[in-house]
């Protein structure tokens, strides 16, 4: 891992160099705005919004990008600026490529006898991004069609260039399976649709998560009354302040209800199952699993301690081992 | 103006307040995080503060909800909240939200927000999905990884409580369960027509979510219901006597999440339910005593049971022998468990029907009528009365519609 980040700095920089050059040459739509296209347009799709027929009709605003296309006879031309940088991605190990996404916005309707014309810029290239599908960037073009040479929307397109995630194949990777800390947990090896539900993860919890990958359960306190509070969110409940720090549980606690899961099954769990709602000491309550204990023996006010289990390659979770007399 | 003439809006609420971010490229935190900030500003523009807001508008496709909104601002109890569709369209529509609600004294303090990361919200995040996470699905991940993945689960956690407080067992719940499939026996309309069921039923019936039993979890059903509604005049010509309106009100409680509630209070009670019920009976003027029919929203069994202690029926812990010994006629159709599970809209009509003297479980007299909606969301209700100038014909005369 050290030294790495070096190399993807200078790597990056020679990307984002790419941003605001254009990605295709500047073109101009084959056929005016008509309303042949239109109809064929709302008949495929079923679309019997009267604001596309008659004397005042609109075209859909979806049809954006169909004003920008080239006919089956043409191809779209690419620019030198980005071939060059799809040729970097591929050299440097990125040669997979899926696209991710498209996105339009529209700024004023198109309607019959508009003129359209069009560019096309490589808007961004993200930096190197951790994916299922392995390590790669994103890459951002943005058209912009104008219609009379007013900007009437933007149409962007994201691609993901990657380098195939490796299964651990290699001779190297594979380790005695017989020494106990190479055994790895039989869930470590299941499908995506077998494993647990992932945390969710946004600007607002990721400290918690953060935490729990150090092993720390963090609750938040408000510097403003000094209110802890779990789950996470950016503001005070208590007096609405935004300013916060966080403390770490001790890790004791007691179960202050619990449910025993028995239907549906799903693949990952496998019922019967307890899942409690701990009472930390510290006074907030978290949702997680008591574990060490049957499902049958879980009780509410039984006393619980705070553990980090691992659940597969990605998976962390802070659980509580049950503490029966 | 509405379309046939002046209406009673104008003039009756202002704009007293505004306050925004900074508007950027990449704001660098969440949306949630912006709607908060806005909202402070608003209120500290207007000289106010947290504690006086009791409403909350914003857009559908709004990924910070009002309730979320409200539990990172430091805002209480709603009593007013509403999101309006069709994006930009409605900018100047949740003012208008609000000024209703002034106007009728739903709220005092309605603040109208909208925050988002419409610019770097898309190209936050790792792997192929972009977009942040909302507010509401991060609420739902605090459960979801441990396995606490279906709504039975959610209400059994809180069920779960319930009993324990009251020192009670699941048969608890299999009261509620009775009650609902008896009325839905005799309703050529329910699902359940025919098969009434006993306690031994519920009890021998398989565990979902312990301690909840298949018997204490609604059906699932296809199926519509529509509702037609004008004043109580113009009602007053046509076929029907009216059901007239009596009150109605909205409900969130302090904290309130989307059925996974678990971090406030003692989990025993729907602190959502307690604001929608002091609203109808201050504005229908009725007790518990006055009410003839309860329709009570029971997707979930013991939520009917927290619903009538929050009504005041009965003390806390006592519904199950409130409904057992059959106090009040409750979900007369066979309620959502029984008749079909149309998110309540099917329990409005059957409330409607006691009032016309129409329903096929009649309660004799049936005047006055109560009408819940989801229990553990945010939620609302209704208490439906007969028409008194139908009443009062009805002592000089028989009524002209009936
Ligand atoms: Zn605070």
């Amino acid at each position: 891992m050290n030294g790495e980040p070096e190399v993807h700095e200078e790597f990056e920089a020679r990307l984002k160099a790419y941003e605001g050059r254009p990605a295709a040459a500047t073109g101009v739509g084959r056929d005016p705005v008509n309303e042949p296209m239109i109809r064929h347009w709302c008949e495929a799709m079923g679309d019997t919004n009267p604001a596309y027929t008659g004397p005042n009709a609109i075209a859909p605003p979806t049809m954006l990008q169909a004003w920008t296309m080239a006919g089956l006879s043409r191809r779209p031309e690419r620019t030198a600026a980005y071939d060059e940088l799809l040729g970097l991605l591929d050299e440097s190990g990125h040669h997979a490529v899926v696209a991710t996404d498209c996105e339009q916005e529209y700024l004023r309707p198109l309607r019959p006898g508009d003129e359209i014309t069009f560019d096309s810029v490589i808007e961004s290239v993200s930096e190197r991004k951790t994916t299922k599908l392995g390590p790669g960037y994103f890459v951002t073009t943005r058209t912009d069609i104008r219609a009379g040479g007013e900007l009437a929307g933007t149409h962007r397109f994201r691609i993901l260039k990657y380098a195939p995630a490796r299964r651990p194949k290699d001779p190297k990777d594979r380790k005695d399976p017989k020494d106990p800390k190479n055994r790895k947990d039989p869930k470590d090896r299941k499908a995506p649709e077998e494993r647990r539900p992932r945390p969710v993860v946004n600007r607002d919890n990721a400290g918690f998560w953060e935490g729990v990958a150090r092993h720390e359960l963090l609750i938040q306190r408000c510097t403003g009354c000094g209110t802890l509070r779990f789950p996470w969110l950016p503001g005070c409940n208590s007096c609405g302040s935004l300013e916060w720090d966080t403390v770490e549980a001790s890790g004791e606690g007691t179960v202050y209800s619990y449910v025993v899961m028995h239907h549906p099954p799903f693949p990952t769990f496998a019922p019967p199952y307890a899942v409690g709602l701990i009472e930390l000491a510290e006074g907030v309550r978290i949702i997680s699993n008591v574990v060490g204990v049957p499902y049958d023996k879980v009780r509410i006010g039984m006393p619980v301690r705070l553990e980090f289990r691992r659940y597969d390659e990605e998976l962390v979770l802070p659980v509580f081992q049950g503490v029966t007399r | 103006m509405s379309l046939r003439g002046r209406d009673g809006l104008g003039g009756r609420a202002a704009i007293t307040g505004i306050g925004a971010t900074e508007f950027s490229k990449d704001s660098g935190r969440s949306e949630l995080r912006l709607a908060v900030e806005a909202v402070h500003a608003a209120l500290a523009d207007a000289g106010l503060t947290p504690a006086d807001v009791d409403g909350m508008v914003t857009f559908t496709m709004d990924t910070s909800p009002e309730i979320t909104v409200a539990q990172a601002a430091g805002i209480g109890e709603l009593s007013f909240f509403s999101r309006i569709h069709y994006g930009g369209g409605a900018a100047c529509a949740t003012v208008q939200q609000a000024a209703l609600a002034i106007a009728t004294g739903v709220a005092d303090v309605v603040v109208c927000y909208r925050a988002f990361n419409e610019r770097s919200g898309r190209r936050f995040g790792s792997g192929v999905r972009h977009r942040e996470p909302s507010a509401e699905g991060a609420a739902l991940g605090w459960a979801l990884p441990f396995g606490l993945l279906t709504p039975a689960s959610w209400v059994a956690m809180a069920a779960q409580r319930y009993l324990h407080t009251y020192g009670l067992t699941p048969e608890a719940f299999g009261h509620v369960a009775v009650v609902d499939r008896k009325y839905a026996a005799t309703n050529p309309a329910a699902y359940f027509h025919g098969r009434p069921i006993t306690l031994a039923d519920h009890a021998a019936s398989r565990w979902i979510a312990e301690p909840l039993r298949l018997l204490d979890c609604c059906q699932e059903t296809d199926g519509g219901q529509a509702l037609v509604v004008t004043s109580v005049e113009r009602a007053r010509d046509l076929p029907h006597p009216p059901a007239v309106i009596a009150a109605a009100a909205q409900g969130a409680g302090r904290a309130q999440e989307q059925m996974t509630s678990f971090y406030r209070d003692d989990l025993t009670g729907l602190p959502e339910t307690a604001v929608v019920a002091r609203q109808l009976w201050r504005t229908s003027g009725l007790a518990p005593a006055d009410i003839d029919v309860g329709i009570l929203y029971d997707h979930f069994t013991p939520f009917v049971l927290m619903q009538l202690e929050e009504f005041g029926f009965c003390a806390p812990g006592e519904a199950p022998d409130f409904v057992a010994k059959e106090r009040l006629p409750l979900n007369t159709h066979g309620g959502q468990l029984g008749e079909a599970y149309l998110h309540g809209m099917n329990g409005v009509a059957e409330a409607v029907r006691q009032i016309r003297g129409t329903a096929v479980n009649p309660v004799p007299g049936a005047e006055r009528v109560l009408v819940t909606a989801g229990t553990g969301v945010p939620t609302s209700g209704l208490v439906l009365t007969a028409d008194p100038q139908g009443r009062t014909r009805s002592t000089t005369g028989p009524p002209l519609h009936l």
